[in-house]
């Protein structure tokens, strides 16, 4: 079994990517998916810390993250086919009506 | 590894959830049978479910009673802010009909989202868990993220939806982050276990995985709170939010956020006081400074109020860098006084817009003083209380949270504060002096207000001022309510 420092490490870098991800791309689903990835990332540190701390709470954690998930995917889709109908657009910087 | 053991059930505990989730339910059904014109009636049904589960929070009142293996409690905390929820459903829900007749979007589906983003801010209130906590943010957020786009023929609900859904799971991911470095450096979700933890180990205070986890954490609610740095969401999703999602988002969901961030920061972290104390104190003042200068320049009403309600959360937060009993009572007065008048503002503003939210400019306001002088009063009087003017509830709640941080030695974030609040005084007045001393540009029809406006806007009235001159009972049981 690999030290727990690994999964960590991969988790953090996970998360790292999602973030930048998110902040870089200008695709609103780009984003969207960039944002599963910091979840999941965020679910792979839940379950190496449960099997380290051999305490299932962490687990049932990543079951509730994952429909938390699935219930946004579908609102965040909705969303941007809402946003697609009026602007025949998902390019985040076509979000420009109201002014920063 | 454990086996799971079967905790005891003890549903009593969050009857009031249970029953206006189940509300919500029957109004989704209901809502099928009830052609497009009278979607009001609903409106009226989800009044009386949140009357009847106001009556069950209400019982709940007394010592804490701990359910489901320490997941959730039922203490006065608790209660104390599940009223200030329902109060704001029930307010936003009163001027949500006349705007959406007005926006023609009459879709019955508003009522039940509302009604289950409320079953979300009280589990976040009630919450003694993380995970609860979790569930309970993100029931009130993808409600929330729906309502802000609910008006979907309009390009600027579209877009305000999708940034608020996109800035949102954004910010879901970090606070989830937190949560997960949390559980790893205590072994426990539970907030009762992880302060143990703590308690048990001091040195944990050094542990990395810790304090990354912790500051992760402030950052989600932070965000969810609209403080300064994280704020920059919400004049967008404030302006283009159909106008009572707006009112109910401004109010309700940000107490929500100050009970989850209250309840882990003070009861989890009890020993990292001081170091809590430093961080807020720059969040406060960054907050209150951001909103108000942003808001002195802007001429649109509804952003002018968006910018405002980032100031509020700043005075708030004035009260929780204080972390003491005297800053958490001051946030749970201000943020019920905050719910009225705030509210009471917005609705106001639904009664001077025309569809498709035209004429909402400071300048629009013109001759509004002459015309409807009623409502002008009326709206005189949630200004000044916004802007923290005696005799309105605006000022006991500033005051009571001010004293607070003078009493835990922050004197310069005191002196901050009030400085803020004489700033904001220009914005809030510049609105009566266009109502009063302007002559119409053009000759401006405004409509009355329907009954569920007037009902509304009488009862947001009669608290603003009720609380603003006889607070004592009200500040008596938010004090009782933060006696950990």
């Amino acid at each position: 079994m690999l030290a727990i420092e690994n999964y960590l490490i991969v988790s953090a870098i996970l998360f790292s990517i999602g973030t930048i991800g998110v902040l870089t791309k200008r695709n609103a689903i780009v984003i969207f998916m960039c944002v599963e990835m910091m979840l999941n990332a965020v679910n792979l540190t839940f379950i190496a810390f449960s099997r380290h701390l051999g305490n299932i709470d962490g687990q049932v954690f990543v079951f509730f993250v994952m429909t938390v998930a699935a219930a946004e995917a579908a609102v965040g889709l909705a969303l941007m086919i809402a946003f697609f109908k009026n602007r025949e657009s998902i390019d985040v910087e076509d979000i420009n009506l109201l002014k920063l | 590894m454990e086996t799971i053991a079967m905790p005891a059930i003890n549903l009593a505990v969050i009857m009031p959830e249970i029953l206006l989730s189940c509300i919500a339910m029957v109004l989704l059904l209901v809502n099928v049978f009830v052609p497009g014109n009278n979607k009001a009636y609903l409106g009226y049904l989800s009044i009386i479910g949140l009357a009847v589960t106001a009556a069950s929070v209400v019982g709940g009142w007394g010592p804490s009673v701990s359910a489901f293996n320490g997941s959730v409690v039922q203490d006065n905390f608790a209660t104390f802010f599940k009223v200030i929820f329902l109060v704001s459903a029930g307010l936003a829900i009163l001027i949500a009909d006349r705007y959406m007749a007005q926006e023609e979007c009459n879709q019955g589906e508003l009522y039940p989202l509302i009604l289950f983003s409320t079953v979300g801010m009280m589990l976040m209130a009630a919450g003694t868990d993380l995970m609860v906590i979790f569930l309970g943010l993100e029931l009130l957020s993808i409600c929330l993220y729906v309502l802000a786009g609910f008006n979907r023929n309009r390009l600027q609900s579209n877009e305000a939806g999708l940034k608020y859904f996109l800035l949102g799971s954004f910010s879901t991911g970090f606070l989830l982050y937190g949560m997960a470095l949390t559980y790893g450096a205590t072994g426990s979700t539970k907030i009762h276990a992880i302060s143990a933890f703590v308690m048990g180990n001091p040195g944990v205070a050094n542990n990395t995985f810790f304090v990354v986890g912790m500051l992760l954490m402030a950052t989600g609610f932070a965000f969810k709170i609209a403080a300064a740095p994280f704020h920059m969401w919400t004049p967008d999703v404030y302006e283009g939010a159909p106008t009572p999602i707006t009112a109910f988002m401004s109010a309700g969901p940000k107490a929500a956020g100050f009970a989850a961030f209250i309840r882990v920061m003070i009861f989890a972290f009890p020993m990292l006081r001081v170091e809590w104390g430093n961080l807020l104190w720059v969040l406060a003042v960054l907050t209150m400074t951001v909103g108000n200068i942003i808001a002195l320049s802007q001429d649109n009403v509804k952003r002018m109020l968006a910018y405002s309600s980032i100031a509020h959360a700043g005075y708030a937060l004035v009260g929780f860098a204080a972390v003491n009993a005297e800053g958490a009572a001051g946030i749970l007065f201000y943020m019920l006084s905050y719910a009225f008048m705030n509210i009471g503002a917005f609705a106001v503003l639904v009664l001077i817009t025309k569809k498709g939210e035209s004429n909402g400019n400071v300048q629009d306001l013109a001759g509004f003083g002459h015309k409807k002088p009623l409502l002008a009063l009326v709206l005189s009087i949630f200004l000044f209380s916004l802007a923290g003017m005696p005799p309105t509830a605006g000022f006991i709640g500033k005051f009571y949270l001010f004293s607070a941080a003078i009493k835990a030695g922050y004197v310069w974030l005191a002196v901050i504060g009030v400085l803020n609040s004489a700033a904001s005084l220009y914005y809030y007045l510049r609105v009566m002096v266009f109502m009063y001393m302007k002559d119409p540009s053009e000759d401006f029809e405004w409509a009355g207000a329907t009954p569920a406006v007037a009902v509304c806007l009488l009862v947001a009235v009669g608290a603003t001022l009720v609380l603003g001159m006889v607070p004592g009972t009200v500040l008596e049981l938010a004090q009782k309510a933060v006696q950990f």
